[in-house]
């Protein structure tokens, strides 16, 4: 049989704010364990949570990100559960008039697009750590996490392969750094997926019951863990068992997902509205005011590089994949209008392959978009090649900010195209192959090719390929 | 709606409550008491109010994001059962 995945995710991300959405006690990361947990933090009898002015903007920038409505009032809720990581008995989340409800994103995989529809976003508080391996027999608890804002950001089942679920939270994490609301640091917990995965024969509209699985700390992971999960789904139903309802831990090492909790004795959460808590207003020009100072989003962006540059929606993509990326590609563009396509590819291949091959994000490019776009603007006033522009890039990269005009001038690579000079290496190249020369009047085209190839390498690539191609034309057809 | 002996065992054990026989039949019966009230009030023709989250007509207030609080976990931690190395400890919960 067919089957088809059926995926839905669930993203915790971890507000950029300085304190903590109910208390004024920081959230800075790396803390020594309970020195940022404060009375409220730790529930003492007789606090109250006051709620933090810049959660609720960021979630507002989030929900006009994503075209979404903006609720008012918005209102907070009790989560009921016991867990030792949970001072207060229960988390304050919002269940009824969350902040952020519907949107949508667009994706790609491959050359197919594709909307994701969001069903809200919520704001909440993160619970604290619990620490089972070092405390002799006990659990050692850090409550510095305690209280800390999350957005909670929860999609329709709308998405078909591990490959969607991965360009959908790919897509989040660029949004919410583009945004500036989270640091979209997943070693540090600020970006954690959890996925809703069924299956369903193909071309069946019911939905299959579902298994959450939770822990999914890396896009890698999410996908091998959707994988996983999926072939286990399909391998129970093929052989005429059913799925049980349950949430599933992925285990890293194993590659494997595991029963954490199943639904029988899944929680109970009592939700009700916190009476500590009144409900939140949201005058429109507080909204107004939020969305003026929106940056341009990566959408529109897109849209823009496509219209206004001529680009490939394929290399608009990749350039509005991050703020940075886009900055610096907008940069270039700046100081060499017209020539974003050569902008744009030099980004995505030397750049970029250098990146990551050291593992280096954009923004610590030892190169500096205004030295780059000094380059490419050698290359197009016919000062170097294409090809010594390359050897310039290479020691670019290791210099300290020398520009390309620096670098030029210290290795002489100034592109020659004195014709006497160029007339010279020609000739010497057609007297020492006479076959090739040969070869081409006899109508062999690629022999042209490798004296020019010829002719390069004696001029150690200096010379201009444009004329080395002319001259060589005229002398073999005198 | 009723409540049944069971709803109370239940509702005492998610909130993890030790809770005996006698204390159960007496909660019971408490708390029947009070969704009677529920009861009273839901025969009330309440169509078209729009419900309300809170008992008071009142927006709530918002703080400017600022680190106010200091460290205090000395003090905190004076006062609870078990402690090692800065972190709380607890029987050990895994689920």
């Amino acid at each position: 049989m067919q089957w088809e995945t059926v995926i839905g995710l669930e993203i915790h991300a971890q507000l950029s704010t300085r304190s903590k959405i109910f208390s004024g006690a920081s959230v800075a990361y790396g803390a020594e364990p309970n020195s940022q947990a404060c009375a409220v933090d730790i529930a003492l009898p007789g606090v109250l949570p006051v709620l933090n002015r810049q959660a609720i903007e960021y979630a507002i920038r989030f929900g006009l990100a994503i075209d979404a409505t903006i609720n008012s009032p918005s209102v907070f809720a009790r989560k009921n559960y016991f867990y030792p990581d949970l001072p207060k008995g229960y988390q304050i989340s919002q269940l009824e008039h969350p902040i952020v409800e519907g949107g949508h994103v667009a994706i790609q995989t491959g050359d197919q697009e594709k909307t994701i529809r969001l069903t809200r976003a919520h704001l909440e508080e993160d619970a604290g750590k619990s620490t089972h391996e070092e405390f002799h027999g006990m659990t050692g608890i850090d409550l510095n996490r305690a209280g800390t804002g999350l957005l909670e950001i929860v999609s329709e089942p709308d998405m078909r392969s591990s490959a969607e679920a991965v360009a959908y939270a790919k897509v989040l994490h660029s949004l919410v750094r583009w945004i500036g609301i989270c640091d979209g640091n997943m070693q540090e917990g600020s970006f954690r997926c959890d996925a809703n995965v069924s299956v369903r024969p193909a071309g069946s509209e019911a939905l299959g019951t579902r298994c959450e699985i939770k822990n999914l700390n890396s896009f890698r992971f999410l996908e091998r863990a959707i994988d996983y999960e999926v072939a286990r789904q399909i391998d129970i139903l093929e052989s005429g068992g059913s799925i049980t309802q349950e949430t599933r831990l992925y285990d890293a090492d194993r590659d494997e997902t595991r029963t954490m909790r199943s639904k029988e004795d899944a929680h109970d959460y009592r939700y009700f509205p916190d009476p500590d808590l009144l409900p939140v207003i949201i005058p429109q020009e507080w909204i107004d005011q939020i969305r003026e100072k929106l940056p341009e989003l990566p959408k529109d962006k897109r849209n823009r590089y496509i219209q206004d540059f001529g680009l490939q929606t394929y290399d608009a993509n990749i350039l509005t994949a991050a703020r940075e990326l886009a900055d610096y590609f907008e940069q270039m563009v700046s100081v060499l209008p017209g020539q974003s396509k050569l902008c744009a590819n030099w980004i995505m291949g030397e750049v970029s392959a250098r990146l990551n091959k050291e593992g280096l994000e954009i923004a610590r490019s030892p190169i500096s978009p205004e030295q780059l776009a000094g380059l490419l603007l050698r290359i197009t006033d016919g000062t170097i090649s294409g090809k010594i522009a390359k050897d310039v890039f290479d020691s670019m990269w290791q210099s300290n900010g020398d520009s390309a005009d620096t670098i030029i001038d210290a290795k002489n690579l100034r592109q020659i195209s004195d014709d006497s000079e160029i007339e010279k290496w020609v000739d010497d190249v057609l007297a020492a192959n006479p076959q090739q020369v040969a070869d081409y009047r006899a109508g062999k085209e690629k022999a042209f090719n490798s004296l020019v190839g010829q002719v390069m390498k004696t001029s150690k690539g200096k010379a201009n390929p444009a004329q080395v191609n002319s001259v060589l034309k005229k002398r073999l057809t005198e | 709606m009723t409540l049944s002996l069971n709803d109370i065992k239940r509702v005492a054990k998610l909130a993890r409550i030790e809770i005996s026989e006698t204390d159960a039949q007496q909660n019971l019966v408490r708390l029947s008491g009070i969704f009677d009230l529920i009861e009273q009030m839901r025969a009330v023709d309440t169509q078209g109010i729009k419900p309300m989250s809170h008992s008071q007509d009142m927006v709530q207030r918002l703080r400017e994001d600022i680190v106010t609080e200091s460290d205090q976990r000395t003090l905190f931690q004076s006062v609870a059962p078990q402690i090692e190395d800065g972190y709380y400890l607890v029987p050990k919960v895994i689920e």
